[in-house]
């Protein structure tokens, strides 16, 4: 099987928050052509990051979502800001593959049983952001679950609280290693293959990427099933088929058809 | 008109929206007459075989389905469509439509990669199929195309002769059979970019004949 590149695309208002400098003169910043754009380019599956702030954020993200999903054909995910079964039905209803829940997860943690019963385990994925802390009685594996774009500890261990999300029912992990996370100096390769290694669902690592050497440890010896990708793609310093070529050379099997 | 049969498994609109790009006409129905007819039947599912088998049954499309293959209508299987067209799967052990001889089967508990990595279960993600046989429906497919797939049983005819294509997952196993007008996947073409809809895109112009 395939190791997976996954864009990640956050997006305000409509707009993507991560501006863009393609050659190909896209309109960049709009989440729709950008999916579009990585679709074409060979990106295995694309995730939504959803930081609207406003009233009304819902129903512009579904319109975004709907409006995707007229336009690719490969599996997306949409999280950020969903709470409750309802706001996921909404969001698969409107086209995507999956949703991830993080923040409401760690508050309710029973919302992942009951979306993985109301729409399959295949649907639900659990965003973990994680930090490095001093190992303890609580957080015997020294990384620990924070929330609030991480201003807020929760006193939760990430390796127990990976475990306990999949026997709740959730299908993939998102990894999001807060302290590598925009520094492009490479994925947390202690952390991923921990959680990797310890669950059956598969996990995609995220934060830290800066070159094509990061991506390549991380699926191999961090164990990771799929790599997300941000800056390294939208800055433009790599594309996803210069990724993919270079992974493919080193032995990476990774989808080199598209 | 091309029918998606819902039987409330899982989302169809996804099969749906990827025929309206291609420019078929189709319609989501789970009624009988709109079924009977349809030039075509795509027949998509996620979800568990028990519950699927049961909502066909209470709408009476178990015997639709049935009928309308032996009517030699040209008949798509996704996903769940390639499992319970068999006679029996192991997911809540439940009898399935058994319009081809064969049982469907969880993975084994421990399964490892040629590279001795541990393979998760479900099987999650992209992959490969390995063409066997020649097939209309799957024509320009070749062996670089890969297909995304979410699963945990697979398919086992019981005879190879309905096998048209086998997947690599710690062991091989059938992913596309074909017996007649009817082809079924076990992958999802509709998120499977170009190649996944080119197997659409062929199925929506096939005339139903296939030769082993």
């Amino acid at each position: 099987m395939s190791k997976r590149i996954i864009p990640c695309l956050d997006v305000r208002d409509r707009k993507t928050t991560k501006g863009i400098k393609f050659k190909q003169n896209i309109d960049i910043g709009d989440p729709v052509e950008m999916a579009r754009f990585y679709y074409e380019e060979g990106a295995d599956e694309i995730v939504f990051y959803d930081i609207t702030a406003s009233s009304d954020r819902r129903d512009i993200m579904i319109d975004v979502v709907r409006r995707v999903a007229e336009e690719i054909f490969i599996p997306f995910s949409v999280g950020g800001g969903i709470r409750t079964i309802e706001d996921m039905r909404q969001v698969l209803l409107a086209g995507a593959e999956k949703v991830s829940v993080n923040t409401a997860a760690v508050h309710n943690p029973k919302i992942i049983a009951e979306g993985a019963r109301a729409f399959g385990s295949q649907c639900i994925v659990l965003g973990m952001d994680v930090k490095k802390v001093e190992a303890s009685r609580k957080v015997p594996s020294g990384y620990e679950i924070v929330i609030h774009g991480g201003r807020t500890y929760t006193d939760i261990d990430a390796l127990v609280w990976a475990k306990e999300t999949e026997n709740l029912g959730a299908g993939e992990i998102c990894l999001n290693a807060i302290d590598a996370d925009g520094t492009q100096q490479g994925y947390e390769m202690a952390l991923t293959p921990l959680i990797s290694e310890n669950v059956n669902i598969p996990v995609i690592a995220s934060g830290g990427a800066g070159d094509i050497d990061h991506i390549y440890h991380v699926l191999t010896r961090g164990k990771a099933d799929a790599a997300l990708v941000a800056s390294i793609v939208h800055y433009g310093t790599y594309t996803i088929k210069q990724i993919k070529d270079e992974l493919h050379a080193r032995g990476v099997k990774v989808r080199m058809r598209w | 008109m091309i029918a998606i049969i819902d039987y409330k498994a899982g989302n169809l609109k996804s099969v749906e929206r990827a025929l309206k790009k291609l420019g078929f006409p189709c319609r989501v129905t789970q009624h009988r007459e709109e079924i009977l007819n349809s030039e075509r039947i795509i027949f998509p599912g996620v979800g568990a075989a028990g519950k699927a088998m049961a909502d066909l049954g209470h709408l009476g499309l178990d015997e639709v389905l049935r009928r309308e293959f032996k009517a030699h209508k040209p008949i798509l299987g996704i996903c769940l469509g390639v499992q319970i067209i068999l006679e029996r799967s192991e997911e809540n052990d439940v009898q399935c439509l058994g319009i081809i001889k064969g049982d469907v089967k969880l993975f084994p508990r421990s399964l490892f990669s040629e590279e001795n990595e541990r393979l998760k279960i479900p099987h999650m993600g992209w992959n490969g199929v390995h063409l066997h046989k020649k097939h209309s429906v799957l024509q320009g497919i070749t062996p670089a195309d890969e297909f995304y797939f979410v699963h945990a049983y697979y398919p086992l005819p019981a005879l190879d002769g309905y096998v048209v294509g086998t997947t690599s997952y710690g062991i091989e196993f059938p992913s596309i059979i074909g017996y007649e007008n009817l082809i079924a996947v076990q992958f999802h073409p509709e998120k499977s970019g170009k190649a996944g809809l080119r197997i659409l895109r062929n199925f929506c112009t096939w005339d139903g004949d296939y030769v082993e």
